[in-house]
């Protein structure tokens, strides 16, 4: 497995750190002009999330870890596995678990397409798109000239994600949702 | 950074422009002082002995010699004209250092160095004092030692700890893996860098001097309180390291020591030893006039002048973009 020095250090790149996959998030050089020169660098643990501040001395090398994000459609749920389709034309299926769906899972809808991070070849992490298009399935009635401002009322959406939406909104409508803030957008016209 | 902006500068034009007065400020400072502005090779033979400075080799074929390397300072050639003669001396060059880039680093960077005859430590501080603080408009520096810095900042003697001390003190920051193969200098450098460097020149421009005799390079030393320190200075304006400055050493043989005590340090931790530049140890021997020398961070002090945050703010194009 290829390995990482110092000076190939930059954020973005996936390393192992103590068995773990991580992705380095910043790097930062410091040298004092005569003196050692060190790299500290802040990472977050793929497998946990959690995020590590380490230090390097110039010189020391990380070993890359085999961490690769694919574009996949999502297929189905049994129930226990998320099953995901290369969208590279070689229908390649890939199940994640639980753990790998994660927060996702509200925002999983058959036949759109998500971000698998593949950890040696078996599902690390699903990312949503940075914006999803879901169907409202339950909400209170709309109420009558609300349509520019005022208050808002919680929506359920068909993935079963609950999101604030304007007092306006009624079910069956379509609404472009923010995955990363969990914000009502606006709504999908023409459906 | 998208394919389509890679061709841009990435600094802004009132960056650029103050690049250039900046220029026009020193070239006047020096002009009014009747210092002389000189030019030395910045590509040259050999390259420095220093364990960590690592310069860019050359692949050069001419007058029968192959080879060379990118100069990380003008510092032997300039005290080869000052041997020969030349009296106090500036000089603004490119210089180069492999594997250097962050925030405030860049492969190459412009820096100004300049030497006084006839000056101490002391009085070229009072100098560079005055060329920055004209420029940046700032408060005259105070000044602290190295070992004050360290016991304020990094709650440790420099001079007295321990080996194993110091080490423990590292665990902070690196694992004890890490901790075992660096050498003394090599703890001091780590607290420096990450626990006294960022307090330092916060209120005031802060010059640091009195550095350990490990720490000398090509300084002169003497005993103060009982413990050889060098006379070595550096300031430090918002945490960030600005020159360096020597009351330069003028012992041939002790400059020889030296670089082969560099050389041994080099092998130790696996890199190549460098050749002597045997030209420059001459003429140390024919005699270098008592002098003061500081070399100085261009791009850093515009950083200041501009308050930028990254030197890519100030550089026309960074490394990624050259």
């Amino acid at each position: 497995m290829a390995s990482y020095s110092t000076n190939e250090f930059r954020s973005g790149l996936k390393v192992l750190l103590d068995g773990d996959p991580c992705i380095m998030l910043e790097n930062e050089f410091v040298k004092p002009g005569k003196g050692q020169a060190f790299n500290r660098v802040r990472l977050r643990n793929l497998m946990t999330n959690r995020v590590w501040d380490r230090t390097f001395k110039s010189g020391e090398s990380l070993e890359a870890a085999d961490v690769i994000d694919q574009d996949m459609e999502y297929l189905y749920t049994d129930g226990e596995f998320w099953h995901f389709m290369l969208t590279d034309g070689s229908f390649e299926q890939y199940p994640a678990d639980a753990k790998a769906v994660g927060d996702t899972v509200k925002w999983l809808k058959e036949q759109d397409v998500y971000t698998v991070t593949l950890y040696n070849g078996a599902p690390l992490t699903v990312t949503p798109p940075n914006f999803v298009e879901l169907e409202v399935v339950d909400t209170d009635p709309g109420m009558k000239g609300d349509t520019a401002q005022g208050g808002s009322k919680p929506a359920t959406l068909s993935t079963g994600a609950v999101v604030n939406v304007p007092l306006f909104i009624t079910i069956g409508e379509v609404l472009k949702v923010d995955t990363r803030s969990g914000d009502y957008v606006s709504r999908v016209k023409g459906n | 950074m998208t394919e389509d902006s890679v061709w841009r500068p990435s600094a802004s034009p009132a960056a650029l422009k103050s690049r250039a007065q900046q220029l026009a400020f020193v070239r006047g400072f020096f002009a009014e002082r009747e210092v002389m502005e000189v030019e030395t090779p910045v590509l040259a033979q050999h390259g420095v002995t220093d364990v960590n400075l690592d310069g860019v080799a050359a692949d050069v074929s001419a007058a029968e010699r192959k080879g060379g390397w990118l100069q990380t300072s003008p510092e032997y050639h300039m005290k080869r004209l000052l041997a020969a003669g030349s009296g106090s001396i500036y000089q603004i060059s490119k210089v180069f250092r492999n594997g250097e880039r962050g925030r405030r680093h860049n492969p190459e960077f412009s820096m100004l160095e300049w030497y006084r005859v006839g000056c101490d430590d002391a009085a070229l501080m009072v100098e560079v004092a005055d060329l920055v603080c004209d420029w940046l408009g700032c408060a005259r520096p105070a000044q602290v030692s190295y070992r004050d810095a360290m016991l304020t900042w990094a709650e440790v003697d420099p001079f007295e700890f321990s080996d194993q001390d110091l080490r423990q003190r590292c665990e902070q920051w690196l694992e004890p893996a890490q901790i075992a193969e660096l050498d003394r200098d090599g703890c001091l450098d780590l607290l420096m860098s990450f626990a006294v460097e960022p307090n330092l020149g916060q209120h005031t421009p802060e010059f640091v001097v009195g550095y350990p005799a490990s720490q000398a390079a090509l300084a002169r030393v003497s005993v103060v309180d009982g413990h050889p320190v060098a006379h070595r200075f550096e300031l430090y304006i918002n945490g960030l390291e600005l020159c360096n400055g020597y009351w330069e050493l003028i012992d041939a043989s002790e400059q020889r020591r030296r670089f082969e005590a560099d050389n041994q340090l080099r092998q130790q931790s696996g890199k190549p030893g460098m050749a002597l530049d045997e030209a420059f140890l001459s003429a140390v021997e024919a005699g270098l006039p008592d002098c003061a020398g500081v070399a100085l961070g261009l791009d850093r002090l515009l950083m200041l002048k501009l308050g930028a945050r990254d030197i890519a703010e100030v550089l026309a194009f960074p490394f990624e973009r050259a």
